[in-house]
């Protein structure tokens, strides 16, 4: 089983114009660089994107979110971007905000066959206003959704040509979940080796979960807030 | 004399038990961390993704792939751990977590909070301050106990957006630390050389005072 594809152009082969994408990282820390380039390279338009982030002016989804190919954002902290704050107040970007640890668990829940479950968080804030809650153990939940997308498009460390993935530090954040959650998965690795070099104990994301997976280039891996021992 | 941020964060540090598990928040919350007391040991979860914080790294060490909530480069510990969200989450909504710090906009005398949207002006979303309080055993609040404006931080009601409810513990300010009740704010200790009187009137809710108030020990 081979899913090695060339390149980021060959790995969004088949994506259209209106679907929905999700993009793994946090912050600038561990994103799918090169996916995202080919992405606005495309053109395509009209998205809906789930990212816990929106990057930043110039770097990251901040790229897509420049040229307007994204229509709806899924997120849960959008700050360190001046150009999304404007699109969202002036209303030309639609975006539903998110509590982090129940977009997490709606991706994980999404790509784990549980259509829905009950978390607090939210509960007794706008996020509550409209939907369906519970008390259990004395404490109010909120019932929410497991989500999924048309890609999924994350990026690891390592991965096999399988699509097996290892991912480094704290560059898994999203991306563990959300390769789940893609009915096509995309990884971008930083390392491609063949089937049977990487040790079966240390994979995070069974190749399973990946559809396409490609080795990327000249990553820039960009830091957001440097910040050293004085 | 009103603390500053580093006093806050000092006295914040006295609510640290050795073996806690404990997640800052950013701005003064991440102080804290400077005024662990030396004999207990305390491991800082960062929520997206690392049990064991260590020191920000030292110049030309700062590793991309390393970072904590607030996107600044960081260090790990020994014993450190790396996870992804969905279970950096399961740690915070499973109670695993022993105490969470965090900062805002108002507090409420029955614990709720505000903290993360100013409709119209500022909207950078929540990130994971509603898993956070919703789940945390115990939660600190650090603050200053006015507004740029020098309006109460701590009311009866938060006019902006709920963060969450009936969620906060203890609020430690410039000024005082305050334990939120089932009675409502009480007093219980004030910031060195502040009087109960000044607490009384920058508070903008009802304070339950009880005998004589003592000063913070820093």
């Amino acid at each position: 089983m081979n899913k090695v594809v060339k390149n980021a152009k060959e790995a969004i082969k088949g994506m259209r114009n209106g679907q929905t994408f999700m993009l793994g990282g946090f912050g600038l820390c561990g994103i799918p660089e090169n996916t995202i380039k080919a992405l606005v390279e495309s053109g395509l338009t009209n998205l809906t994107c789930i990212s816990n982030n929106a990057g930043v002016d110039d770097f990251g989804l901040g790229l897509l979110l420049r040229k307007h190919q994204v229509k709806k954002m899924i997120s849960s902290y959008v700050g360190e971007n001046k150009e999304f704050e404007r699109q969202l107040l002036s209303g030309e970007l639609e975006v539903d905000l998110i509590p982090q640890g129940t977009l997490a668990e709606r991706l994980r829940a999404g790509g784990a066959g549980i259509p829905a479950f009950y978390v607090p968080a939210g509960y007794g804030t706008e996020v509550g206003e409209g939907k369906e809650s519970r008390e259990f153990n004395g404490k109010m939940h909120l019932l929410e959704y497991g989500l999924t997308a048309d890609f999924a498009v994350v990026k690891a460390w390592k991965g096999d040509t399988m699509g097996n993935l290892i991912y480094r530090e704290t560059a898994n954040n999203f991306n563990q979940a959300m390769a789940m959650a893609g009915k096509i998965t995309i990884a971008e690795v930083e390392i491609l080796v063949p089937a049977g070099e990487l040790n079966p104990n240390e994979i995070h994301t069974p190749g399973i979960f990946v559809q396409r997976i490609f080795q990327g280039v000249n990553y820039e891996k960009r830091i957001e807030f440097e910040t050293v021992r004085e | 004399m009103s603390l500053d941020k580093n006093g806050i964060a000092k006295r914040i540090a006295q609510e640290l038990k050795d073996g806690y598990y404990v997640n800052l928040g950013i701005g003064i919350p991440t102080l804290v961390a400077n005024f662990v007391p030396e004999n207990i040991e305390v491991v800082l979860q960062s929520e997206n993704g690392l049990l064991g914080i260590g020191p920000f790294p030292e110049k030309g060490k700062a590793d991309p792939d390393l970072i904590n909530a607030g996107k600044q480069t960081v260090t790990t510990i020994p014993g450190s751990a790396f996870f992804d969200s969905s279970l950096s989450f399961a740690m915070i909504r499973g109670g695993h977590i022993d105490l969470t710090v965090l900062g805002a906009f108002e507090v409420t005398d029955k614990g709720d909070i505000s903290s993360w949207k100013i409709p119209g002006k500022m909207v950078k979303g929540m990130g994971g301050a509603m898993d956070l309080v919703a789940a945390a055993k115990n939660i600190i609040v650090a603050t200053t106990h006015t507004d740029r404006h020098g309006k109460p931080k701590l009311k009866t009601s938060c006019d902006l957006p709920l963060t969450g409810v009936n969620c906060v513990k203890k609020i430690v300010s410039d000024l005082a630390v305050i334990d939120v009740t089932d009675k409502g704010f009480k007093l219980m200790e004030r910031a060195p050389g502040v009087s109960v009187e000044e607490i009384l009137e920058k508070t903008g809710a009802a304070v339950i005072v009880e005998g004589d108030i003592p000063e913070m020990k820093l």
